[in-house]
């Protein structure tokens, strides 16, 4: 067991694509972090250089406070699941379970012994003298995972390990993988492009873009005071709305009304280099239907009406999609967003909000509703750069902080 | 019902197909066997069985120093071109498939070249080269050609069945504690075990059945290749007719080949590398 540290790490491909970018991260003994962003941002790359499968163009790895640059991966003791598994086809479970351990010159009772342990933790027993090409897709993952936690390596290094598992059993998959970690209190580094494994797995969440850390910190953080538009847009599932907001006097024009601005937000956009527009971001989960709302919370947020496209009742609340008229949100990080979901657009002038109302809403599909929401939650940013102007010292205040 | 008919149709068609194929790859050479075991006397008679059986034919080649001499040439350097074909295939092949190195394409473009030049236009020079060289008729006079034409052919092959195995196997064997040589040894070599059995048959099955090169290239006994001395076969005098020797030589030049296809079929075994990756 060791504490991981990257140190302006950088990583240039010979062809000149920068994967990586000084990359800076403390990893602690133990802890659980997750990497995780868009395909393509350098994760497996950081990986890799961790894992000494790739060169470190610059900066500096520390394993346990000691250099590793320069270290071939068998040198550096840290065991690796790979996502497609990369099981030894000639070799049983039991084989390649033993494969670390026979490389480590263990005798014959030990590593027999290590093997059957292992293969207990991950029910694997039964399966022992099969080939990797008589399993399913479930086992061959546990496998994958047996061979790796045999030696207790001193940190586990994890490639996208459940994205090959069709929904249900990469949820069931997610748990043993989540005990497991607690069990052993291994120092794991795990990658994902899914939001949702990032938010439920880690202690510690590092959301990459092109190369470069954007935010770190637990998955709640990151959720409630995201550092950019980038981070918002990612974290959370339905994402959050965007809007575009242009700056008047004191107060901000968007689609869904005038939202009155803090001291703190006017003084920042009273700067002479500050924009004159910006993207007003809102979570789902902070609309509410107007009728429900008491007086006394009314107070806190402002009202609209729009038409009703779609209601989905979830029994536990509704998700219900208006659409409301105006100029679309637009910036750099957005458009990457939506790409790396798949979903451009979705048509019409307008922008579509995605609200989570309460159950007891009475919304129906296709009449207006007046549609309450909360301005101590709202995101406002900066499309230039990103920047959330909500967040200070690192927590979000909404618009009316003063 | 119906989907069931056409499968049992097709089922047919494709199996008289088969059977047309084999039958027309196989009567030349079990016509050219029963040749070779039939008498002078009843050679010409048309008979696809023969009536009267007889080794004698078999005892002639064997009784002549001729075609042992030729025999034993023929696998000596038949079996060292095919393995030093094979070995320096197979790291070339490795190197093709998993490294990015400066001239990796005009190495691939060149041997392309040498696999379609036309060999009968070398023949002249290569003689000329041996001679003066002091190669001519011997065994690596031959070798040295046949090691060139087969390299192309063993890269080719041996690079397709390199980049079937997952990559990730190599990095997870040298996370597991392996050395780049023990991951070799102990993960690669095993998966690609079929491609190299593949490309020995093949390389094997071009050196050996090689006449261009070894009827110019040879002059005596001392390096002449089976195909060759089959082409000087006369028989005991002038006027005994050499069909039935010259296809008895044939069917015993036949057999190893046979042999090494069988030898090495069960080692090919397609998908070994299937459960190495994904689900
Ligand atoms: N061997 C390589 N040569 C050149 N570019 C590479 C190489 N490997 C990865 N890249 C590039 O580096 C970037 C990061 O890749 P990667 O770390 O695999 O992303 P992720 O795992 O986050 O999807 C990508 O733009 C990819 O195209
Ligand atoms: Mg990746």
């Amino acid at each position: 067991m060791a504490d991981i540290v990257l140190d302006k790490v950088s990583k240039s491909f010979p062809d000149g694509t920068v994967a990586v970018r000084d990359v800076d991260l403390e990893i602690a003994d133990g802890e659980f972090v997750i990497l995780v962003g868009p395909s393509g941002c350098g994760k497996s790359t950081t990986l890799n250089m961790i894992a000494g499968l790739e060169d470190i163009s610059s900066g500096e790895l520390r394993i346990a406070g000691e250099r590793v640059n320069d270290k071939a991966p068998r040198d550096r003791d840290i065991a690796m699941v790979f996502q497609s598994y990369a099981l030894y086809p000639n070799m049983t479970v039991r084989e390649n379970m033993a494969f670390p351990l026979r490389l480590a010159k263990l005798d014959k009772a030990t590593i027999e012994q290590k093997v059957t342990e292992a293969a207990k933790v991950l029910e694997l027993t039964a399966l022992l003298d099969r080939k990797p090409a008589n399993l399913s897709g479930g086992q061959r993952q546990r496998v994958a995972m047996g061979r790796a936690i045999v030696r207790s390596p001193k940190a586990f290094l994890m490639d996208e390990p459940l994205s090959n598992l069709d929904a249900k059993l990469r949820v069931q998959m997610r748990t043993v993988v989540s005990r497991l970690q607690k069990q052993l209190g291994t120092t794991t580094v795990y990658v994902t492009h899914d939001q949702t494994e990032a938010m439920t797995l880690g202690d510690r969440v590092v959301i990459m873009r092109g190369g470069a850390v954007q935010q770190v910190g637990p998955p709640q953080e990151l959720y409630d005071h995201p550092a950019n538009l980038f981070v918002a847009g990612f974290i959370g599932s339905p994402s959050m709305n965007f809007l575009h907001a242009a700056v008047e006097e004191e107060t901000l024009r968007t689609a869904i009304g005038d939202v009155p601005l803090g001291d703190r937000i006017r003084r920042e956009l009273a700067a002479e280099d500050a924009p004159r527009e910006l993207i007003l971001g809102i979570r789902p989960e902070h609309f509410e239907d107007a009728g429900l709302v008491d007086e006394q919370t009314r107070g806190r947020g402002m009202e609209f009406e729009a038409p009703v496209e779609i209601v989905e009742s979830m029994g536990s609340d509704k998700y219900v999609y208006l659409t409301v008229e105006g100029e679309r949100a637009s910036a750099a990080e957005l458009e990457e967003l939506a790409a790396d979901v798949g979903t451009d657009d979705l048509g019409g002038a307008g922008a579509n909000l995605v609200t989570r109302l309460s159950a007891e809403s009475t919304v129906t599909e296709g009449e207006n509703r007046r549609i309450w929401f909360n301005l101590e939650k709202i995101h406002l940013f900066d499309p230039a750069n990103g920047r959330n102007l909500t967040l200070h010292e690192g927590r979000a205040a909404g618009a009316l902080a003063s | 019902m119906a989907a069931a008919d056409t499968t049992a149709a097709a089922k047919w068609r494709w199996g008289l197909l088969d059977v047309v194929v084999v039958v027309f790859a196989l009567v030349p050479v079990l016509w050219i066997a029963s040749l070779s075991f039939k008498t002078t006397a009843t050679l010409t008679d048309g008979n696809f069985i023969p009536r009267e059986w007889t080794l004698e034919n078999y005892r002639t080649i064997f009784s002549t120093s001729q075609f042992v001499r030729a025999l034993g040439n023929s696998i000596g350097i038949a079996l060292i071109a095919t393995v030093v074909a094979v070995v320096l295939g197979t790291m070339a092949a490795y190197a093709v498939a998993r490294l990015d190195f400066p001239g990796k394409k005009a190495l691939v473009g060149v041997s392309l070249l040498i696999a379609m030049f036309p060999q009968v236009s070398l023949v002249s020079p290569l003689f000329e080269i041996e001679r003066s060289l002091g190669l001519f008729d011997t065994w690596p006079g031959l070798i040295l050609p046949y090691i060139t034409f087969a390299l192309p052919l063993a890269i080719y092959t041996l690079s397709a069945f390199f980049k079937q195995i997952p990559w990730d196997l190599e990095k997870a064997a040298k996370m597991d504690g392996a050395t780049s040589g023990q991951a070799f040894r102990r993960v690669i070599a095993p998966l690609a075990a079929p491609g190299v059995f593949t490309t020995a048959i093949l390389v094997f099955i071009f050196c050996w059945n090689d006449f261009l090169f070894a009827i110019s290239l040879t002059s005596t006994e001392r390096s002449r290749t089976v195909p060759v001395a089959l082409s000087f076969f006369t028989g005991e005098s002038q006027f005994e007719d050499p069909t039935g020797a010259i296809c008895a030589a044939a069917v015993v030049i036949t057999i190893p080949i046979i042999l090494f296809v069988l030898f090495f079929q069960r080692r090919i075994v397609s998908g070994l590398t299937s459960g190495a990756v994904k689900g």
